[in-house]
C-alpha cells in the first residue's frame, strides 16, 4: 500500500477518544477538569505519541481530569490546523500538538493559517537529526563529506523523507553554511524514514539525513556510519555535532503544544503552568527516557522567540530551494 | 537461533490459552476491518495502540498480527460480493471476483480466495521464518531505477484490462494517471492539482476511487438503466469448490504466492503490484477453454492468483520490519511505534535481542492463518447468501455501505463529493463502454513510477541510461518487453502456422 503509505486519513473523534475512556481513581480537584487535545496527524505517529504521552502522565498525577482527543491528519498538520481554529477558538481547555513539520508545511502550501497564528504554550521534546553514510562509504568523517559537498554538491545524492521536510532543510542549511546555495542540493525524497533507510543500507545513495531515532539502531549495529548529528550537543559520544565539525547548523525536530486563538492571557498562562508542572513530574522524565525523546522544554517568551527564529530559518531555506 | 529452534520456542509460547485468545480476537477484528472499505489494518492497529499500556508485548503483537492477516482475508469478501474493495491489495480481486458473483459463482470465488489466502499466507510465513534475512539483503540491492522498471513491467498488465477498444482503455488509464497526480509531490513538497482544497493535499485515496468506480458507478448505472419488471434474484449456486475449480485454482495459488512474497519484502514494493502481475500472468496462462471467462463471466484463476499474491505480499511486508527494523508500510510503521512503547528498539539486532518475542510473533502468524481459514470458510455460505437480496435493495445497500465506509474513515465531505463525482463519471464510462480497471491501475502505478523515475534520475544526475546500464533494471525492462510483445508474437506465429496448414489443406483439395 504505497499510496497512502503512512495511512493519512483522519478518523472519527469518537474512536480517537479511546485512550481517554479508561478512568483513573477520582482525585480531589484536578487542575484542569478537562483537556481537549487536537492531534493534526494519524494515530501511531510522533505527534500522536506526544499527545497520548501527555495524557498518560498528566491524568494519574491529577493535573487534568478528562482528556479528549481528536485526530485529523494531512499535509504536515495543515489540514487539521484550520479545523482546530474553527472549532476551538477562544476555548481555554484546548491544545493542538505541533512541531517542525507544521512550520515547513504551512510555508510550502502557503496555507492561510500557520503555527505562528496560534498562541504558543510549550515546546516539550526535540529530536536531533543525523547525517549517515553507508558502512562501505568512502566518507570516513563529516569533514570529508563537507569537502565533497563544498566542491561539488551535485556529486553526493542525499536521501531523506520528502521534499521540503526537515531532512531537506538540514541539507540546505549545511550547503549554505559551506558557502554553497541550498538549491544545489541533490536531494532524493523517499516516502518516509523506512524507505530512506533502505536506500542508504543498500548504498543506493551516498548519504542520508533523518531523525536520530530512526537511524540509531542501524548505527549501533554498524550497518550505517553516523557522521554528525544536528543538535546543540552530542547524542552519541563518538559522533560530533555539525557545529563541532565547523558547520554552523543547528536544527532539531521539535514537538510541542499550542493553544487556540482568541483565548485570554490568563488562560494561556494557566496552560503553560500546567505544562511546566507536567515537565517537572518524575513520571515525565521516565517517559522521555523510555521513548528516547530529548527533553526540549521551553515556554513563555523563550518559546515564542524560538518559534519566530525557526520559521525565519525554515522560510529562508525553502525560498532558496524554490519551494516557498 | 536457527529457524527450527526458534519456531519450536515460538509455538510453545504462542499456543498458550491467552495468546490463542489474542490471536482469535485479532483475526476476528482484522476480518471485520478488511470487510469495511477504507478502514485498513494500519488504522486499526493504531487505534489499538493504547492497549500496549495494559497488555504484555507478546499478547499485543499477536493481536496486531491477527488484525493484519485478518484484514487481508476480509478484504476479498466485499471485493467479490459487492464489487467494493476493502483494501488496495484486493482491488484486482474484484475484477474477476465480482463477475463470478454476478454469475452465480460467489461461493467458489470466496472459497478460492479464502483457501488461496491460507496457502499464500502459509508460504509467506514460511518465507519469513526461513528466507527473511536473505531475501531482504537481496531486496536492498534494488534502487529507484529497478523500481521504475518494475513498475513499467506492471503497466503491461493494463493491456489485459483494456477491453474492446484500446483508445477507450488508454483514455481510462490516463484518467487514472491524472487522479494519481493530485496531492503533494513527494520530491518537492509542492501541492499539485489541489485547487486550494486542503483535503486534497494528501491525494485521493485509491480505495475510495476503486469503490466509486466499481460499486457506485455500477449502482448508478443500474439505477439509470433499470427496467421495471425484470425482478430476478441472482442464483447463489454451489458454495464449495468443485473438483475442476480446485484444479484450476492450485496453479494460481502457488504462482501468486511466489510472486507476492518477494514484492512484499521490497522496501518500495507493497501488495498492489504483485496482484496486477499475477492477474496478467493468469490471464495469459489460462487454459484456452477457460480464456473466454476472463472479463465476461469471471474466471476463478483471476481470483485465486491475485488473492494469493496479496496475502503472500502482506507476509513479506513484515520481513524488513523484523530483520532490519525498517518500516516500509503503514502497518509496519505503526507496529514499530508499538515496539517502542515497550522500550524495544527494533533494528537489525531485533532477531537476536528479542528472539523470544519475534519467534512467538512468527509462530502466531501460522496460528492466525489456520484460524482465519477456519473462520472464513464456513462464512462463505453465509456471505454468498447476501446476493439473494433482490437487486434494487442489494444495490441500495451497497451504496449505503460505500458511503458510510468512506465518510467513516475521514469524516470528510470532500471525500463524499469525490466518491459520488467519480461514481457519476464511472456511470457514464459504463454507459459508453470505457473500462474502469485501467483507471485504478494508472492511479496506483502512475505516482509510484513517477517518483521512482525522478529518484533514479536525481541519483544518476539526470542520466537516462541508468535504466539500462544497471543490470537488474535492464533484465526487468526486457521482461516487460517480452510480456508486452511475447503473447502477440506467439499469437502471430501460431496464426501463421495454422494459416499454412489451411493453405496446405486447400491445395490438397
Amino acid at each position: 500500500m504505497t499510496r497512502g503509505m503512512l495511512a493519512r486519513r483522519g478518523l472519527p473523534a469518537t474512536v480517537a477518544a479511546l485512550a481517554a475512556a479508561v478512568a483513573g481513581a477520582a482525585r480531589a480537584e484536578p487542575r484542569l477538569a478537562s483537556l481537549f487535545l487536537f492531534i493534526p496527524a494519524n494515530p501511531g505517529g510522533g505527534w500522536d505519541a506526544l499527545g497520548r504521552a501527555i495524557e498518560q502522565v498528566a491524568r494519574p498525577a491529577g493535573l487534568v481530569g478528562r482528556v479528549q482527543f481528536e485526530n485529523l491528519a494531512g499535509a504536515g498538520g495543515t489540514v487539521g490546523l484550520p479545523r482546530f481554529v474553527a472549532t476551538r477558538r477562544g476555548r481555554a481547555d484546548s491544545l493542538i500538538v505541533a512541531g517542525t513539520a507544521m512550520v515547513g508545511a504551512s510555508l510550502i502550501n502557503r496555507s492561510p493559517l500557520g503555527p505562528q497564528d496560534l498562541p504558543p504554550v510549550a515546546r516539550l521534546t526535540g529530536e536531533a537529526g543525523v547525517v549517515v553514510v553507508p558502512a562501505d562509504s568512502p566518507f570516513r568523517d563529516i569533514g570529508q563529506l563537507a569537502a565533497a559537498l563544498r566542491t561539488d554538491p551535485g556529486s553526493v545524492a542525499v536521501a531523506g523523507a520528502g521534499g521540503g521536510t526537515l531532512d531537506h532543510i538540514i541539507l540546505g542549511l549545511m550547503l549554505r553554511a559551506l558557502g554553497r546555495r541550498a538549491a544545489e542540493a541533490r536531494f532524493v525524497a523517499f516516502p518516509g524514514g523506512g524507505p530512506s533507510q533502505a536506500a542508504v543500507l543498500g548504498s543506493q545513495v551516498q548519504a542520508a539525513i533523518s531523525g536520530w531515532g530512526e537511524f540509531a539502531e542501524q548505527v549501533r549495529s554498524g550497518r550505517v556510519r553516523a557522521l554528525a548529528t544536528t543538535g546543540e550537543r552530542r547524542l552519541d559520544p563518538a559522533v560530533p555535532s555539525l557545529r563541532e565539525a565547523g558547520i554552523d547548523v543547528v536544527a532539531t525536530n521539535w514537538r510541542g503544544v499550542l493553544a487556540a486563538p482568541g483565548i485570554r492571557p490568563e488562560a494561556r498562562a494557566a496552560l503553560a503552568a500546567l505544562m511546566t508542572e507536567l515537565h517537572a513530574l518524575p513520571a515525565w522524565r521516565t517517559l522521555l527516557a523510555e521513548r528516547g525523546w530529548d527533553d526540549a522544554f521551553l515556554t513563555g517568551a523563550d518559546f515564542e522567540a524560538f518559534l519566530e527564529r525557526d520559521r525565519a530559518q525554515t522560510a529562508t531555506v525553502l525560498k532558496e530551494l524554490g519551494l516557498a | 537461533m536457527d529457524p527450527i529452534a526458534g519456531l519450536s520456542l515460538g509455538f510453545a509460547n504462542a499456543l498458550s490459552v491467552t495468546n490463542l485468545g489474542w490471536a482469535l480476537l485479532g483475526c476476528f477484528l482484522g476480518t471485520a476491518v478488511g470487510v469495511l472499505p477504507g478502514i485498513g489494518p494500519a488504522l486499526t492497529i493504531a487505534l489499538l495502540l493504547p492497549i500496549t499500556f495494559q497488555v504484555n508485548a507478546t499478547g499485543a503483537f499477536i493481536l496486531f498480527c491477527g488484525v493484519f492477516y485478518g484484514a487481508m482475508y476480509g478484504g476479498s469478501t466485499t471485493s467479490i460480493l459487492l464489487n467494493t474493495p476493502g483494501e488496495s491489495g484486493s482491488i484486482i480481486t474484484a475484477l474477476e471476483g465480482a463477475k463470478m458473483a454476478r454469475n452465480g459463482r460467489a461461493g467458489p470465488a470466496l472459497a478460492t480466495a479464502a483457501i488461496g489466502s491460507f496457502v499464500a499466507g502459509t508460504i509467506g510465513t514460511l518465507g519469513i521464518s526461513f528466507l527473511g534475512p536473505i531475501v531482504v539483503e537481496l531486496a536492498l540491492h534494488l534502487g529507484p531505477a529497478e523500481y521504475f522498471s518494475l513498475m513499467l513491467l506492471c503497466f503491461v498488465t493494463v493491456s489485459a484490462v483494456l477491453g474492446g477498444s484500446a483508445l477507450r482503455g488508454l483514455a481510462s488509464l490516463f484518467f487514472g494517471l491524472l487522479l494519481g497526480l493530485i496531492g503533494i509531490d513527494l520530491q518537492t513538497g509542492q501541492p499539485r492539482l489541489t485547487f486550494g482544497i486542503p483535503e486534497l493535499l494528501d491525494g485521493v485515496n485509491v480505495v475510495l476511487v476503486a469503490v466509486a468506480l466499481f460499486a457506485v458507478g455500477e449502482t448508478l448505472y443500474l439505477a439509470w438503466r433499470y427496467v421495471e419488471g425484470s425482478q430476478e434474484v441472482r442464483p447463489v449456486g454451489r458454495i464449495m469448490l468443485s473438483r475442476s475449480d480446485l484444479k484450476r485454482s492450485i496453479g494460481p495459488w502457488f504462482r501468486g504466492a511466489l510472486l507476492g512474497f518477494p514484492f512484499g519484502v521490497l522496501p518500495a514494493g507493497g501488495t498492489e503490484m504483485p496482484t496486477m502481475l499475477s492477474y496478467y500472468a493468469e490471464r495469459k496462462l489460462v487454459k484456452p477453454e477457460y480464456a473466454k471467462e476472463f472479463g465476461t463471466t469471471g474466471a476463478i484463476e483471476g481470483v485465486a492468483g491475485p488473492e494469493a499474491a496479496n496475502n503472500a505480499a502482506a507476509a513479506g511486508v513484515l520481513v524488513p520490519m523484523l530483520t532490519l527494523g525498517l518500516p516500509t508500510s503503514a502497518t509496519a510503521a505503526i507496529m514499530l511505534s508499538a515496539f517502542q512503547s515497550y522500550g524495544i528498539n527494533p533494528g537489525p539486532l531485533l532477531f537476536q535481542q528479542q528472539a523470544d518475542l519475534v519467534w512467538t510473533l512468527i509462530a502466531s502468524l501460522y496460528v492466525a492463518n489456520i484460524m482465519l481459514v477456519v473462520l472464513n470458510l464456513p462464512l462463505v455460505g453465509l456471505w454468498a447468501r447476501i446476493l439473494k437480496i433482490p437487486q434494487p435493495q442489494l444495490y441500495a445497500g451497497i451504496l449505503v455501505f460505500a458511503t458510510i465506509g468512506t465518510y467513516g474513515i475521514s469524516n470528510s465531505v470532500t471525500d463524499l463529493v469525490l466518491l459520488y463525482g467519480i461514481g457519476i463519471i464511472a456511470m457514464f464510462m459504463r454507459r459508453f463502454d470505457f473500462p474502469t480497471a485501467p483507471v485504478v491501475i494508472g492511479m496506483i502505478l502512475g505516482p509510484m513510477a513517477e517518483q521512482a523515475m525522478r529518484q533514479a534520475l536525481t541519483i544518476s544526475q539526470g542520466d537516462w541510461t541508468t535504466f539500462v546500464t544497471r543490470p537488474i533494471s535492464l533484465v526487468i525492462l526486457l521482461l516487460a518487453l517480452l510480456a508486452l510483445a511475447g503473447p502477440r508474437l506467439y499469437g502471430f506465429c501460431t496464426r501463421r502456422g495454422s494459416g499454412h496448414t489451411r493453405d496446405a489443406d486447400a491445395i490438397d483439395m
